[in-house]
């Protein structure tokens, strides 16, 4: 703004000097704030393959060593840092089992949770439900393996436990799914299921309730004027609508579950031993890293465990990739649906 | 609609002999499966209110004044606290949101205003793949990163990995709430003269302020109860304390940044690590104190929640 004034004195003064050179770097502070927001933006990128990459590079002489069958299924026991055999498949069923056990029983909760929130709970009450539901996520995942281990383990956990072992347990023979006895601790893959699900009920329920927000009331009126009731219109009309972003919600918790350390780690009763029941203590991916990593015997055992993280990244990406393509294909679908 | 329709012909025989009787089976249907939603929620809600009233009665036993200013005793001694993990916590929390919230804005902002360039793309989509990596795998690519190459753990490895936890989270909600902005005000103040950098920083930034520190202040909550980052990045040291240093290094006559990087140079302990280490104890008294210690951290974290999410509650039903 003082340009003009200036350029017509030959000889400016200080201050006229100094606010042109302001306002000249001013306007080229653009070109600053252009490089810094692409720059943060590529360094996002690079961090996320920076996290591969140097997984990949740190594993190196486990990945030569042992090649395919560091994922090999079955055997005894794979997992023998003294004497250099390291297999992660007990990690890896560890894992899945225990994932699979919270998806099974937290999705149907959380549907049912999220039809109540967005459907049913009166308006007033909805908002401070939907908060406590929220809170129950921020709750640390130390508090929940605190808890676990001297409350939830010994009061619900070891009796459940007892109950599967005696009957399907019994029923089906030595060595199966659920055979027991649960140790006395209830420390075992059970557990470690049971936690991960009431930690994973709340993600599930946001989005699953934000899903069904978002529906179109029409579709819900339609399906009320043809004489449904509200239950065949939430489980034949709105579940059908909202199925893909339903899936997203399952894949986020899967993610958190596959992922979840803290609390798995406190009462799952670490154990490398490869077993099969549900009831006996063993391992996931992500505690035997938080168990043994920091106290690695040597080179290999820590390149092993760097290996199993890295198949844990893997896990998580491609999870990532199709809780997105999901996500792509509904916010395609939704707008010409709600049009038609 | 067409699975209605059909499922009524499917049924209308039974119908149109006694349309009563499918009429009652559906409304039992329906109320049962109502009240049923309603008994899960409360069922889901039972492990809060079990985790909260529990960590209140047993963990309020050891709370005293001198809890938060000593350092732990060794075992047998009555007294001492957990000063070491709050100064560790705060110091970790603080360096995260320093690596992680001034990148996280930039990054934002890029998308906010490019989300359809290639590299808008691809950072949306690695902000997602990055908030889903598992917190052990960033506690190890932080070991990698930092740790290994320089040779001990410490509090800067402990901040960066957290930090890399938070951003995520912090460039999507920034990122959400720039969008929020209407376009207009921007325009006015490009229309003006003002150049980009200046409009962001003081039209779009305030505007979007309040939602923007909302979600700060989550991912802080979210970074503070973080456990597995810090296994292998910040590792712990219950020797820790920040006023000692200080003093040491005034007494010689250390300067300023000399003190700093002995503060961001050695291994530092946070609530959770101390709560994690405590459980693996087989000392009662150092599980007393970790009743105690999940105490402090559910207050801080709960608290920080409550106030940010009361408080987008009352923004938006306000608007």
């Amino acid at each position: 703004m003082q340009k003009p004034k200036s350029e017509n004195n030959p000889n400016p003064s200080l201050v006229v000097r100094i606010r042109r050179t302001i306002s000249f770097r001013l306007q080229h502070g653009d070109r600053i704030w252009q490089v810094l927001t692409v720059g943060m933006a590529v360094v996002i990128l690079v961090l996320m393959l920076a996290i591969g990459l140097l997984l990949w590079q740190r594993s190196d002489i486990a990945r030569a060593q042992f090649g395919w069958s560091f994922l090999k299924i079955g055997g005894e026991l794979n997992w023998d840092p003294a004497n250099g055999l390291f297999n992660s498949w007990p990690f890896i069923y560890g894992t899945l089992l225990t994932s699979l056990i919270s998806i099974i029983l937290a999705v149907p909760m959380s549907v049912f949770i999220a039809i109540f929130l967005a459907e049913l709970c009166p308006k007033w009450l909805r908002t401070p439900l939907s908060l406590l539901v929220e809170l129950l996520a921020a709750i640390p995942s130390v508090v929940y393996g605190l808890w676990g281990i001297f409350i939830f383990l010994p009061v619900v956990v070891t009796p459940f436990g007892n109950l599967i072992g005696n009957t399907l347990g019994a029923i089906l023979g030595p060595d199966n799914l659920f055979a027991g006895p649960i140790s006395a601790s209830g420390a075992s893959r059970l557990a470690a299921g049971l936690i991960l699900t009431i930690m994973i009920i709340p993600t599930i329920t946001a989005v699953t309730r934000d899903v069904f927000l978002a529906i179109p009331a029409s579709q819900r009126e339609a399906s009320l004027a043809l004489g449904a009731t509200q239950w065949e219109t939430i489980w034949r009309v709105l579940i059908p609508y909202g199925l893909s972003g339903i899936l997203g919600a399952v894949i986020l918790g899967l993610g958190r579950a596959l992922g979840e350390t803290m609390a798995v780690t406190m009462v799952i009763g670490n154990n490398a031993q490869s077993t099969l029941s549900l009831l006996q203590p063993g391992y996931t991916m992500s505690s035997v890293i938080a168990n043994e990593f920091a106290e690695a015997v040597n080179e290999l055992h820590s390149q092993a465990l760097i290996e199993t993280a890295l198949v844990l990244f893997i896990i998580t990406l491609l999870l990532n990739l199709i809780a997105r393509v999901l996500v792509w294909r509904v916010s395609r679908r939704t707008p010409q649906e709600a049009r038609a | 609609m067409s699975t209605i329709t059909s499922s009524h012909s499917r049924r209308s025989a039974t119908t149109y002999i006694n349309p009563a009787n499918g009429y009652n089976r559906r409304k039992t249907i329906n109320v049962i499966m109502l009240v049923l939603t309603g008994l899960l929620t409360l069922l889901a809600l039972v492990p809060l209110f079990w985790i909260v009233s529990y960590i209140f009665i047993k963990g309020s036993q050891y709370l005293t004044p001198s809890f938060f200013t000593q350092l732990p005793r060794p075992l047998g001694m009555p007294g001492g606290g957990v000063l070491h993990a709050i100064e560790g916590t705060l110091l970790l929390t603080f360096l995260s949101a320093l690596f992680a919230i001034p990148p996280g804005v930039l990054a934002a902002f890029y998308t906010a205003y490019h989300p359809q360039t290639p590299l808008g793309i691809a950072v949306r989509f690695g902000t997602d793949v990055l908030s889903g990596v598992p917190s052990i795998v960033i506690g190890i690519f932080g070991y990698a990163l930092i740790v290994k190459p320089q040779g001990h753990y410490s509090a800067l490895a402990g901040g960066v990995a957290l930090a890399i936890l938070m951003v995520p989270t912090i460039i999507r909600t920034t990122e959400e709430m720039i969008k929020l902005v209407p376009q207009s005000l921007r325009e006015g103040a490009l229309a003006l003269g003002s150049p980009e950098w200046i409009t962001s920083f003081k039209v779009t930034l305030p505007a979007a302020l309040s939602g923007i520190i909302t979600g700060f202040m989550l991912s802080i909550a979210r970074a503070s109860g973080e456990t597995a980052p810090l296994l292998f990045t910040a590792l712990g040291n219950d020797r820790f304390e920040i006023g000692q240093l200080i003093r040491g290094g005034i007494q010689n006559k250390d300067s300023i940044l000399t003190i700093l990087g002995k503060i961001l140079d050695q291994p530092v302990d946070s609530l959770p690590l101390t709560l994690f280490k405590y459980t693996q104890q087989p000392y009662p008294e150092r599980v007393n104190q970790a009743w105690t210690v999940a105490l402090i951290l559910m207050g801080l974290v709960l608290l920080t929640n409550l106030i940010a999410r009361v408080w987008v509650i009352i923004r938006t039903s306000s608007n």
